[in-house]
């Protein structure tokens, strides 16, 4: 017979392993990195580019361009764009985040031929027709209709806003943001953002050589650096002063809750250790917060806290929607789990727990030579190397409980943080 | 192509075991046979709360999630109209304990009151998150009762109601983990950094002892055909109006199934798609528009939603749906477009083969189906439609005695304005 109550022995997560690309430069400024892996016959290419600076008269630039440039080009119709990415089974698509915006191609090798001057010539030739950015102005407004009248999405914002301030991150779009958008500022947005002394050029999946030299010929002679070069420096972030913000809904069944407040970032030497904080009060699904707010109470479907990090700051912050009735014993109950990191110890037991959590999660999150090169553009755009990654997990392994309540006594004061609801209070 | 090899326990758990050494970690995936379509029409949503149960300890181990947390695991589950899938993710070293804890808790549960207790309230917050609390959230709430008349289909795995969830007894949950929680019910699929032997000696050690139990056997009322127009217009606070057309289509067994699918993406995948294409860019009818299947086990629905742009009526809106669905009816689509989807459909099937945790769930699906090969043999399938073949599912779907139309008209309040 087998003892069922007895758990199998384990064992703990030494060696991560993560590939790292090859370098190469094209003589027009592009940087290329390579993932070489994998036994599919496909690749993902991303073109990479800075954000330029944000303009608060003009704030949806970065967002617009980058949306729009599958919208058409001088020889390509947007739905000649799409027929001709859609007929090699190809997946194309534009990402726009605070500090980046890109492009990505998902392409079986034998279609590249096909699919890449596609891309080449939406980055070197977007027009930002006009009746495609009429639609795209009227859709937008018409999706942020919908999205503000979700609790959480409103709390999302004024909680960026009051941190953020009046930067790109602290930004939540307008109708009139859409409404005055003009063609003429999108193009020459795009002239200067969209440049290849501005681009990094990464490469994962099966690279034969045949790819590789595809890849140049097309994205080195044909593209060339204009007369204006990029400036993608970002104002300072200015939080606001004002603490706590109430949306009342009187009809709400739930209430959102966003907590938090700007914090240290990536570079800093603290943000690994507080990683390993947040993890204890609510980056699992065993966390703390979950434990009491979901597990042991019943007030949600799900709440967690999580660390943003970003150039020019980060931010810490918890999140959740809660039954209305239920939304101020749940502030308390979240008041109490903070507080508790400042004033006891965690148990080893519990410690240990999350250190073998966070990484088996590292090892988990590496499926496959894409993720690899997620992990590098997470460093490399912050200005790190891959001894981040070393620290990390020295840092999760030998962490003690001492210096994580020294950490939340330095970084969490419930008083300070900024508090936003949206719902009945 | 997804290699695996299978096997069967005594006790009748069904076993598949796909090796891949290029990753450190191992998945083990549960599918249980039993999803909202098994529930009793007075207590529904009780599948997608015992799913929640299934994580509040079983009959040795206190607690599901914190073992599996001290050795680097990661775990979730979902419950749809027709299956609850479960499954583990964690570095193949410690495989054992996934093991461990999924004999565990097919063994037995804990069946705790206080478990009971919480999760009946975290499933009626999710109920209000998902469902009450959204915009257009109670949508399948509406549509699934006005398709479906006859089979358990007309309600949404949330349930119908939270009266339904408030009123769920321990009781009735030991009786629906007795006769849907057994070995019989399940299939197992284990993937990743393992090897076949190591797998046998780990389910005989720890599956095997589990008493076969009762095998369920499924008789539910199936949907008769439709051949009345059905109609529902209600007025909500919701931001804009919102048109859905949903009509009834085969099982996911059936043979036309595959032109079904590609037919959706003829309409609606991507931006080169029919309706994006005419009713959003060209004839600037709606600010969105989508068309998918349900690929239900059961007889599916094929549905059209989009949202027309405020100086659009109602009516315009439909008939230009119509409109579209009239185009692939009368003419035969051409060959290029045809090929453009399959083409698409091909090279999804190879993205998919990049995730072990796709993999796992794909095969578990299709031996359910009745045999976990057809997963390598899905995308001849998509490739073998001919134009004629969709030309005649349209027809065969696409009737108005066919249609439910359920019309969300906007309650005129002061707009939200941020």
């Amino acid at each position: 017979m087998i003892d069922r109550k007895l758990a199998p022995d384990f064992k703990a997560i030494d060696n991560i392993n993560l590939i790292r690309p090859e370098y190469k430069k094209l003589d027009n400024g592009c940087n290329v990195y390579c993932f070489n892996s994998g036994d599919q016959e496909l690749v993902r290419i991303e073109w990479v580019f800075n954000n330029l600076r944000f303009d608060p008269a003009k704030p949806l630039l970065n967002m617009a361009v980058n949306t729009m440039l599958t919208e058409g080009t001088s020889t390509l119709t947007a739905a000649q764009i799409a027929d001709k990415i859609d007929f090699y089974g190809a997946f194309l698509q534009v990402d726009y985040a605070y500090e980046n915006s890109q492009v990505t191609l998902y392409s079986l090798n034998k279609h590249l031929p096909h699919t890449l001057p596609v891309v080449l010539d939406i980055l070197t030739d977007s027009v930002f027709p006009e009746k495609e950015l009429e639609t795209f102005k009227r859709n937008q407004q018409q999706k942020l209709q919908v999205s503000l009248q979700k609790n959480d999405v409103v709390a999302r914002r004024d909680f960026n806003k009051a941190i953020y301030g009046n930067t790109i991150y602290g930004l939540g779009a307008t109708f009139d943001n859409y409404k005055s958008l003009q063609r003429d500022d999108l193009l020459a947005h795009f002239k200067q953002m969209y440049q290849p002394s501005n681009c990094t050029l990464i490469i994962a999946g099966k690279i034969e050589p045949d790819t590789l030299t595809l890849i140049k010929d097309t994205f080195d002679k044909s593209w060339t650096n204009g007369s204006i070069p990029a400036n993608v420096s970002q104002p300072d972030i200015q939080p606001a002063k004002e603490l706590f913000y109430f949306t009342e809904k009187p009809d709400a069944l739930q209430s959102a809750i966003r907590i938090g407040l700007p914090v240290i970032n990536r570079n800093h030497p603290d943000f690994q250790p507080l990683q390993v904080l947040n993890t204890v009060l609510g980056g699992y699904f065993g966390s703390r917060l979950m434990a009491n707010i979901r597990e042991d109470k019943g007030y949600t479907y799900g709440i967690g806290s999580g660390l943003g990090s970003f150039k020019q700051g980060g931010s810490f912050f918890i999140a959740t929607e809660v039954g209305a009735d239920v939304c101020k014993a749940a502030i308390n109950e979240i008041e109490k789990e903070v507080n508790l990191l400042k004033t006891e110890l965690v148990p080893n037991e519990e410690l240990s727990l999350v250190r073998n959590f966070m990484l088996g999660s590292l090892l988990g999150s590496l499926e496959n030579v894409f993720s690899h090169a997620d992990k590098f553009k997470s460093i490399y755009f912050a200005g790190l190397d891959y001894d981040y990654y070393d620290r990390y997990a020295l840092t999760v392994k030998n962490i003690t409980s001492a210096k994580l309540k020294e950490l939340a006594n330095t970084y969490f004061n419930f008083d300070q943080f900024y508090k936003v609801i949206v719902g009945k209070y | 192509m997804v290699k695996f090899n299978r096997f069967t326990l005594d006790n009748g758990l069904r076993v598949i075991v796909h090796e891949d050494n290029t990753t450190p970690m191992a998945v083990l995936n549960i599918l249980y046979d039993v999803g909202a379509r098994d529930e009793n029409p007075e207590q529904t949503g009780f599948a997608h709360l015992f799913e929640h149960l299934m994580f509040g300890g079983s009959v040795n181990i206190p607690s599901y999630d914190e073992p599996l947390q001290r050795v680097g695991g990661e775990n979730n589950a979902f419950t749809s109209n027709d299956i609850t899938n479960y499954y583990i993710t964690l570095p193949s070293a410690n495989i054992e304990t996934a093991f461990w804890l999924e004999s565990d808790r097919m063994l037995s549960l804990a069946f705790s009151e206080k478990s009971l207790e919480v999760q009946r309230n975290v499933v009626i917050e999710e109920f209000k998150q998902r469902y009450l609390n959204q915009p257009y959230g109670d949508v399948w709430l509406k549509l699934r009762p006005l398709v479906y008349k006859q089979h358990s289909y007309r309600w949404a795995t949330i349930g119908k109601t939270i009266k339904h969830i408030e009123d769920a007894r321990i009781e009735d949950v030991k009786a629906f983990f007795k006769k849907h929680y057994t070995p019989q019910n399940a299939i197992m699929v284990v993937g990743g950094d393992v090897k076949l032997e190591q797998v046998k000696q780990l389910a005989e050690k720890w599956f095997a002892p589990i008493p076969a139990g009762e095998k369920y056997l499924r008789n539910l009322p199936q949907e008769p055909e439709q051949h009345e127009e059905r109609r529902e217009t209600v007025t909500a606070k919701v931001p804009l109006n919102d048109v859905y057309i949903a009509f009834q289509m085969g099982a996911r067994l059936d043979d036309d199934f595959y032109a079904v699918e590609l037919l959706s993406d003829v309409l609606s995948r991507g931006n080169s798609s029919r309706l994006y294409r005419s009713l959003v860019q060209d004839r600037q009818i709606f600010s969105e528009v989508h068309a998918y299947i349900t690929s239900s086990l059961d007889k599916g629905m094929f549905v059209l939603e989009g949202k027309p742009l405020e100086n659009i009526s109602i009516e315009q809106a439909e008939a230009a749906l119509w409109d579209e669905l009239e185009k692939v009816k009368s003419e035969e689509i051409p060959a290029d477009e045809l090929t453009k989807v399959q083409n698409k459909t091909e090279s999804t099937m190879v993205f998919a083969e990049m995730s072990l945790l796709d993999k796992a769930m794909n095969l578990a699906s299709f031996e359910l189906l009745g045999d976990a090969e057809m997963l390598n043999q899905e995308t001849s399938k998509y490739l073998e439609v001919t134009t004629g073949q969709i030309k005649e599912v349209a027809n065969k779907i696409f009737r108005r005695d066919n249609s439910s139309t359920l019309v969300y008209l906007a309650e005129k309040t002061e707009s939200a304005l941020a």
